[in-house]
Formats: structure tokens, sequence, C-alpha cells
């Protein structure tokens, strides 16, 4: 075997600290295997070692939470009824770098998989991809369009063979993520509240079975590759992303899925990140007992594999279950069933032990929980904070507004998403009620006949001028778009992409958000039900902007109360809940048209929001709002667009909006928080803001829908007007045009 | 009546197909395992969606292979309604119940939408609770939709009024703009000469409810009811 030294140790990520622990921990040296087992399960990645204390300070309880962050794959929440739902957003950026395809697809694997271990049927995905800029002709663009079109290939193969629809989600294209791109994955099951399964290996002497593809070379010690800076030389880690196969995991989850309602199973458990490694010694960490498997039972691709790669292979679809003993040939009917590989490989024991022997010889004997559980934790340095610079507006040019409206909805932010979510299956298992490309995705589970919403949020901009208030806003923002659905916000899964911890900025960046974050969840009554960390997001370009995405999920009660963003009807009235505002600081318009990312994001007041959106559900349940959008990139200009051209046919609008400022773009372009915009039926225009004045919302008729073509503003003096049409040939083809041009 | 929904390994719309019917006054609909080899005491057959066997290598081509396909065979040839959707299209026409072959999307990508479908006769078992010339409204989604039949192949569908709905825009016409995968003469769908079998791209049973956005599936199930 492998001789350890120094040079070894640092080659596996371990410290010479985190090395005397593991002397400490075993009380002798480690062996090449465990040495590698050590290295996965504390790599950032699985241990959360650099982001742990500070994911502690996220509100996690709550009535309607039935498993809490953190107690096992993925967080449950109470619906009512009986019904519960499992959720979490998980990210794999770094494979994605390298290989987009199979990195993405991959990704979803993975989180279905999450979500199946708990006993739900995964019932929808979501996901929230950033790019590097994919306009123009450089080399950089070509590698930015490659990897994104590999990323969206790599979603639609994986998730529509797998029968689970794509149903939104968001795609950001910014410098910042050049060679580095963030996909996000998000996925939600359904179950009733008895059939939660749970990961432990309870029961000495209870069995232990794999099942699923067969273990191969493929993704060896992913997790640590996760864990480190992308460079120049990454590309030679394409070994460490694994190939996934959605057939399979279509028969891996409809057998777990059976066998969990056969009542056999003590315990299940995926082989994500860390492979067979993480699954066995977190098993026996959360049952509280020791697991012994043979790995020369394991179903193996390939022959002449050590216990080192048995081990450390992150092989997809792969499952670890703990058989109620007695129950073995029920089991093994039911993967026959569904023609899986599977193999008793081991039993559980009760001297707290992870042990992997090989035949006759020990390879890893380990105590689980010291591994699972006690891997170092860190607090890193974090810089000093300092305070946004003020936004000098009057060294900033009014730009030409009447061109400026098209340049922020062909900013490939902005645009139509169309030619992604085309090529995902959103329409399978019957429940996408609100297409991709509204302000949240509303579905209806069939299973349990619930509405539910659901919404991927972040503006990185917002958190890269200031973190804390742009992650506070990443949640106000999800809950907005769950309440213009009309719908009731629930919790929250979230996937902080950060750099790496070790540089005092990036830290202070992620500590910033948690606690921005963290403050936000309490106001709004979402509790966060776990999630992932993703560290270490720089290209040679420098760290990423901090990305601290939200997926919140909501329950809508009525499927009359179901509302979409675009107008419905001419002569409607619409209304602008919420002040007009006039913060340009952080905005898109400042991006988009002036190049500049500069200036404190919006203030967000939490009472202001909280009203606007009790408001705007309360008017909803009430049948009053006819459409409801909120107000986000390129502020009021760009939702009224929106609205205008994101139903079947175009409506056009003619609307004044009132204004303090000398300037047309402060108006038009704002990105202040706390606004929607709603339209209503002329005659109710009047009740609706009595009852809005009553709740003490700021609210005023802007103007009205009508069967023009033209999109009509007049603000600060000025009168605007845009033919619809055009814009929404713009709009939407700017993405197709850039990808298929 | 009572319909069989088949399940292979990766068949992904057998949930949606069997909730669709029992949604259905005067159909019932229940799952038959792809092992399974005996459709007795069922009325009609609907082969789902999905990516039986993952699709690897042909779209259908290994599930024509399953215990259950001996059966449709013959259920088919007894006269019996079948009706492949999507992945069932593809299975019907690798198992030779349907001409032609579903080959890769002109776009090359996965299509997933709303389309328009004229109507091409209204006299056909699974089209006569429509209008000729009527245009439904019905999603398709799939990566490998376009049909393709040889020249000789596509008179004869012509000729025998085979090709029941073709993809076309919201006035009904059938132009190359309307056409989302670039099959041949825009077909969506087609039935056996016999007029028993029937195999369509467009899934119906995504448009069985207003909450979706279109009801125009029911008249596909309909049909085949009354």
């Amino acid at each position: 075997m492998t001789p350890i030294t120094p040079e070894i140790i640092a080659k596996h990520g371990i410290t010479p600290d985190e090395y005397e622990r593991i002397r400490e921990i075993l009380g002798r040296d480690p062996n090449f295997t465990e040495l590698g087992v050590f290295s996965v399960m504390w790599s950032e990645h699985c241990s959360y070692k650099n982001s742990k204390l500070e994911l502690k300070k996220f509100p996690t309880t709550g009535p309607r939470v039935l498993v809490k962050a953190g107690e096992e794959n993925a967080g449950v929440i109470d619906i009512g009824d009986g019904w519960a739902i499992a959720f979490k957003m998980e990210s794999h950026n770094h494979p994605s770098a390298v290989e987009p395809f199979q990195g993405a697809a991959t990704g979803v694997g993975g989180i279905i998989r999450d979500i199946f271990t708990m006993g739900a049927r995964p019932v929808f995905s979501m996901n929230s991809l950033r790019f590097g800029d994919i306009r123009g002709d450089s080399p950089e663009a070509r590698t930015n369009r490659r990897l994104f079109a590999g990323v969206v290939a790599g979603i639609s193969h994986y998730g529509n063979c797998i029968g689970i629809p794509t149903i939104g989600g968001e795609v950001y294209f910014d410098d910042s993520y050049a060679g580095n791109p963030l996909v996000n994955v998000f996925c939600l099951g359904i179950l009733r509240h008895d059939q939660i399964a749970r990961g432990g290996a309870v029961g000495i002497g209870n069995p232990v079975f794999y099942v699923g593809a067969e273990t191969g070379r493929d993704g060896l010690a992913g997790a640590a590759f996760a864990s480190r800076e992308l460079t120049e030389e990454s590309k030679e880690d394409r070994p460490a992303v694994q190939v996934g196969d959605p057939f399979r995991e279509k028969l891996l989850l409809e057998a777990c899925l059976e066998l969990l309602a056969s009542g056999c199973v003590a315990g299940i458990q995926d082989m994500g990140a860390a492979g067979l490694t993480c699954s066995t010694c977190e098993t026996a960490s959360r049952g509280g007992t020791g697991v012994e498997i043979d790995v020369n039972l394991v179903p193996k691709r390939e022959t002449g594999m050590t216990p080192y790669e048995i081990l450390l292979s992150e092989s997809q679809e792969r499952m670890l279950v703990i058989v109620k003993k007695g129950e073995e040939d029920k089991v093994r009917a039911i993967f026959e069933k569904w023609d899986l590989p599977y193999a008793e490989v081991g039993v559980v024991k009760d001297d707290g032990m992870m042990r992997v022997c090989e035949g006759s010889e020990v390879a890893v004997e380990i105590p689980a929980r010291k591994l699972a559980d006690d891997a170092p934790l860190y607090s890193r340095e974090a810089a000093a904070k300092k305070a946004p610079e003020p936004l000098d507006l009057a060294a900033i040019p009014v730009a030409d507004c009447q061109a400026a409206l098209g340049t922020l909805l062909t900013h490939p932010s902005i645009a139509s998403k169309q030619w992604v979510w085309r090529q995902y299956d959103h329409m399978v298992r019957l429940g996408a009620t609100v297409l991709p490309g509204s302000d949240a995705a509303v579905f209806v589970v069939r299973e349990a006949n619930k509405i539910l919403a659901a919404s991927t949020d972040c503006n990185a901009i917002y958190c890269r001028q200031d973190p804390r208030e742009g992650a506070k806003i990443a949640i106000a923002e999800a809950a907005r778009n769950i309440a213009c659905t009309g719908a009731i916000p629930l919790a929250v899964t979230d996937n902080l992409n950060f750099g790496n911890p070790h540089k005092p900025e990036n830290f202070l960046q992620l500590r910033e958000a948690v606690e921005g974050m963290a403050e936000a969840c309490r106001k709004f009554d979402t509790p966060v039900t776990g999630g992932n960390v993703s560290l270490y997001n720089e290209s040679p370009a420098g760290a990423i902007d901090p990305t601290p995405t939200v997926g919140m999920v909501g329950i809508v009660e009525h499927a009359s109360h179901i509302t979409t963003q675009f107008f419905k009807d001419a002569g409607d009235a619409i209304l602008l809940l919420g002040e007009p505002g006039d913060e340009l600081g952080a905005s898109h318009y400042l991006l988009a048209v002036h190049g500049l990312k500069a200036g404190p994001p919006p203030r967000l007041d939490y009472d202001t929001e909280l009203a606007v959106q009790d408001a705007v559900r309360s008017l909803i349940r009430s049948g009053h709002v006819k459409s409801a959008h909120d107000c986000a990139e390129g502020g009021l200009a760009v939702a009224l667009a929106e609205s205008c051209m994101s139903g079947q046919a175009i409506l056009g609008a003619d609307v004044a909006i009132p204004s303090d400022s000398a300037r047309a773009d402060v108006p038009l372009f704002n990105e202040s928080q706390s606004r929607i915009v709603i339209s209503v039926k002329p005659q109710d225009a009047a009740s609706v803001l009595a009852e809005l004045a009553e709740r003490g919302v700021p609210a005023r008729v802007i103007g009205s829908v009508t069967s023009g073509a033209d999109l009509t503003i007049a603000a600060a003096g000025s009168t605007f007007s845009w033919p619809l049409a055009d814009l929404r040939k713009s709009w939407s083809s700017t993405i197709g045009g850039l990808m298929e041009g | 009546m009572k319909f069989a929904v088949l399940r292979f390994p990766g068949s992904n719309c057998d949930q949606d197909c069997v909730h669709a019917l029992n949604a259905i006054p005067g159909a019932s609909a229940d799952y038959v395992w792809h092992k399974d080899t005996s459709l007795a005491g069922f009325d009609a057959v609907v082969v789902p969606g999905g990516f039986s066997y993952g699709d690897y290598l042909r779209c259908g081509a290994i599930a024509r292979f399953s215990p259950i396909m001996k059966a449709v065979q013959e259920f088919a040839a007894s006269g019996a309604p079948v009706i492949g959707i999507c992945n069932g299209f593809q299975i019907l026409c690798e198992s030779g119940l349907l001409p032609g072959a579903l080959v890769r999307n002109r776009g090359l990508h996965f299509v997933c939408e709303h389309v328009s479908l004229r109507v091409e006769r209204d006299d056909a078992l699974f089209t006569k609770a429509t209008r000729t010339g009527q245009i439904l409204n019905i999603p398709i989604a799939h990566g490998e939709g376009c049909y393709f039949a040889d020249d000789e192949t596509l008179a004869g569908l012509n000729a025998h009024g085979q090709v029941l709905l073709r993809y076309c825009d919201e006035n009904g016409n059938v132009s190359d703009a309307a056409n989302p995968n670039g099959s041949r003469e825009n077909i969506a769908a087609i039935r056996n000469r016999a007029g028993n079998i029937f195999g369509l791209m467009p899934h119906p049973e995504r448009a069985c409810d207003p909450l979706l956005g279109s009801t125009d599936g029911l008249h596909i199930f309909q049909s085949i009811l009354k």
C-alpha cells in the first residue's frame, strides 16, 4: 500500500493539524485508504467545515417543519391533510465547468436521489444557472455559449428521461461567472407524513444492501475536486466528473419507492458525494451504530479496483439500503423486478465503527461518528466590513431611455428564456399550471391535490455590492414572486455560492449573506430546510460575485387563486403597489446600459414588503386581481413590458409614473423594492385602492391596459412609446439568436 | 371501457395516462407491467410516453421485444383499439404495427410546447368526437418526433386516409413554419389501414384539465369511447 508521506497528505487536501486530529481519532496513523476516506468526508463539500458555524445562524424550526435541516438528506415540510413535501437545492458548479453536459445531468440526478431517499416521490425540478457573457465572438463568449448549451442539454437529457418536469428557474449571464458557471438544481417531492424514510443504520444485525449502478472509476473523489478553485489544469480533473444514466435512476426511483412502501426498510441513504464512504459512515453515525461492508461484494463495472477506488468512486445511481432482517427475499424480488444490480454487502454492528473489508482483510476501520460529524470546523478570517460606495448619479448621464428599454429587454439575463425551457419537459406529471417564464412556477401535485408555487432567486449584483442586503432581498423577492401567484410562502432551501473562504473578503461575503438571509427568513416566517454550500467558485480571473441562491416554496390554497403576470383585458386598470421608487444603485440599467456595477442595492423595508405581499395575496383571494407581476431587474418599465407581452396575445398599456426626479431613467428603471404591478377591472379600482389604503400600503392607479400595439409611459416630463411587437420579437429571440445564430 | 396502460422500464407518462383516463366518465384505466403476457379484461391499450429502456438505441427499439408486446400484437390483430402516444408511437412503429419511423427533431433540440393540430378526418375511431378541419391545442414533448416515411409509404397513408392529425398554425394552415420537428407533410398522428391502431406524438393526456390550459386531448379519448 502507498506509504503516507507529507506530500500524499497535502495532495489529499489534509492540513497538518487535520492529520494530527485523524491520528488522535484512530490512535495510530491512517493507511492510504483511510486517508482517502477522511479527505472526502472532511472536504468542504461533505463536512461544510468552513461554513457550518455560519449555517447555524439560519432559522430551521417552525410549526410546519417535520424534518429539520441537516438531520437527513432533505428537510420535510407539512402541507396539510397528512401530506408533506421534501425539497432541496444543490450545486454542480465545478463538474459543469469542466464537462457541462454530464456535470449538469448528474447534478439533476443527485438532487432527485436526495428527494426519493426521503421516501418522497419527486414531482418537479427547477434550476438556477449562471454563465459568463454569451454575446460576441470572443473565445470567452464562445466558451460561455458552449457551457450554457451543454448545461441546458444535460438538464434536459436527465430530467426529461426520468420524467420529472423542470418547471422553472432562472438564468443569468455575467462576466463574473466566466470560467466558473453556477449550476444550482432544485427538486421537490411529495410524501405522506408516515412515509418519511430515515437514513440511519438501525437494528444490529440488519443486512446492508447495495442497489443500483455498478461502481466504476468515474467521479473518483469528486467531493474533494469540488472543494478547490478551478484552474487551467482543472480540465485534467475530467475523470472526477461522473456520467449519468437517467434510465437507471428512473428504475432506482421506482424500485426504492416500492421498497419503502413494502415496510422492509430500516434505513436508506443515497450515494452522492463521497459515494460508498459517505453513505456507510453517515448511516452508522445517524443510527448510533457501526456498519461493516465487504468491497469484494460490491457490484463493479471493472476489475482490479482497489478499496480506495471503490470507496471514493462517485458513480451515479446507487443507494445503500438497511433492510429489516428476515425481509431480504422481498427486497431481492423488488430489485429483480426493476432489473437492478444489487448485492448484500454488509451488516449493521454495535461497535460504532465504519469497517470496510476486502474479503478477510480489514481495509478501513474508523469510528463512524467521528468521521461523519467531527470534521474540524473553522471560522475563517473575515475582512473588515465596508459600506458600498454611494452612487454619484450626477456623474452618470441619462441614457436614451427609448433605446434603453430595448437594451434591457435584450440583455441575456432579462431576455425571454423560452429557448431554455422549451428544451425541458415541463408538462409531464400534469402539474404545470403556470408555465416557465412567470414570476414563480405553479404546480398541481396530483397525488395530494395540492397546488404549490416555487421560485428561485438571487440578484448577485446586489450581493456583490452589499452581501447582507442582497441576501435579504433574495428572500424578499422569492416571497414576493410566490405572493404574486396567490401563494403563501412555506420554507426555503438555499445554495450558497461563494469564492475561496480562505480569502478574508470572500469569507466576509459568506458571513454577511448568511446573516442577512437568516434575518429575512425570520421576518418572512420561512425556515431554511437545508441546502448546499459551494465555495471555491473562482477562475483565474477571480472569485464570482457572491451568489446565495434561494429556492422558496409556497402553497396556493385554491385553484381560483392562481394568478399570472400578463395583462388579460384591454380597459383594465393598472395599479402599482409600493412607491414608484428612485434607487438606481446596483441596477441592471446601470449594468446593461452603462456597463456599471455601482452603488448600493435598494433598501428593503420589511414592514412595507410584508404589507405589500399580504395585500396582493388578499386581493387575489377576493378575486380582484387579474394579473400580478413583481418589479425586479430593469424596474417598472421592464415589468410593464413583460406584463404586456408575455401572454399569448400582446396587449398595450398607457401609463404615467409619478416621479420627483428630473431624469426619466430614475422612474423607468429604478429597482426599489416592495413593488408589484397588478391589473384589475376598471370598476374595481376604487375599492381596491380603498382596501390598500386601509392596509397602509402605498398604491395608485398608474394607467390602463389598452388594445393598442404600444407600451406608452410618461415619466419625468417625457413620454415614451414602444411598439410591443418589436419589443416582443427582440426579447423572445435574443437567446435563441445568440445560440443558434 | 377499460384501458390497459403499459409500463415499460423507463415509461414516464404512464401515471399521467391513468390519471387522465380515470377522470373521464365511462373510462377506467389500470397499469399492465411489460413482463406480463396477457391483456385479458381490457378493451383498449395505451402505450404511453417516456424513454423505454432509456431509448439509448433507437426510441422504442428494445421495448418491442418486451413480453407484453406479443399480447399487444394479438390484441391489435383482433381489431381492438391500440393507441401509442409519443414514445408509444415510436414503439408501435418499431413493432411494425404502424408504418414509418420517428427520427431526431429537425432543430436537434428536445421541444416541449403547446402546438396546434388540424384534424384530417372525423370518421376515424380516434377522431369521432371532433370535426374535420377542427384545430386542437395539445402539447408535444419529444426529441425524436420527426415523422419519416418514404414516398411510397406516404402516398399509401394519404390514399387510405391514414393521416389523422397534422401540425398547423393557429388558423389551421399546415405550413413549414408550424412544423415543430420537421415531420414529413407535418404529420403528427397516423392510424393503420384497418383503423384500430393509432400513433401520435402529441400528448392528449396533458390536455384534459382546464388548469393545464387545454382540454382538447379529451376529444381523442372521447372518440374512442363514443
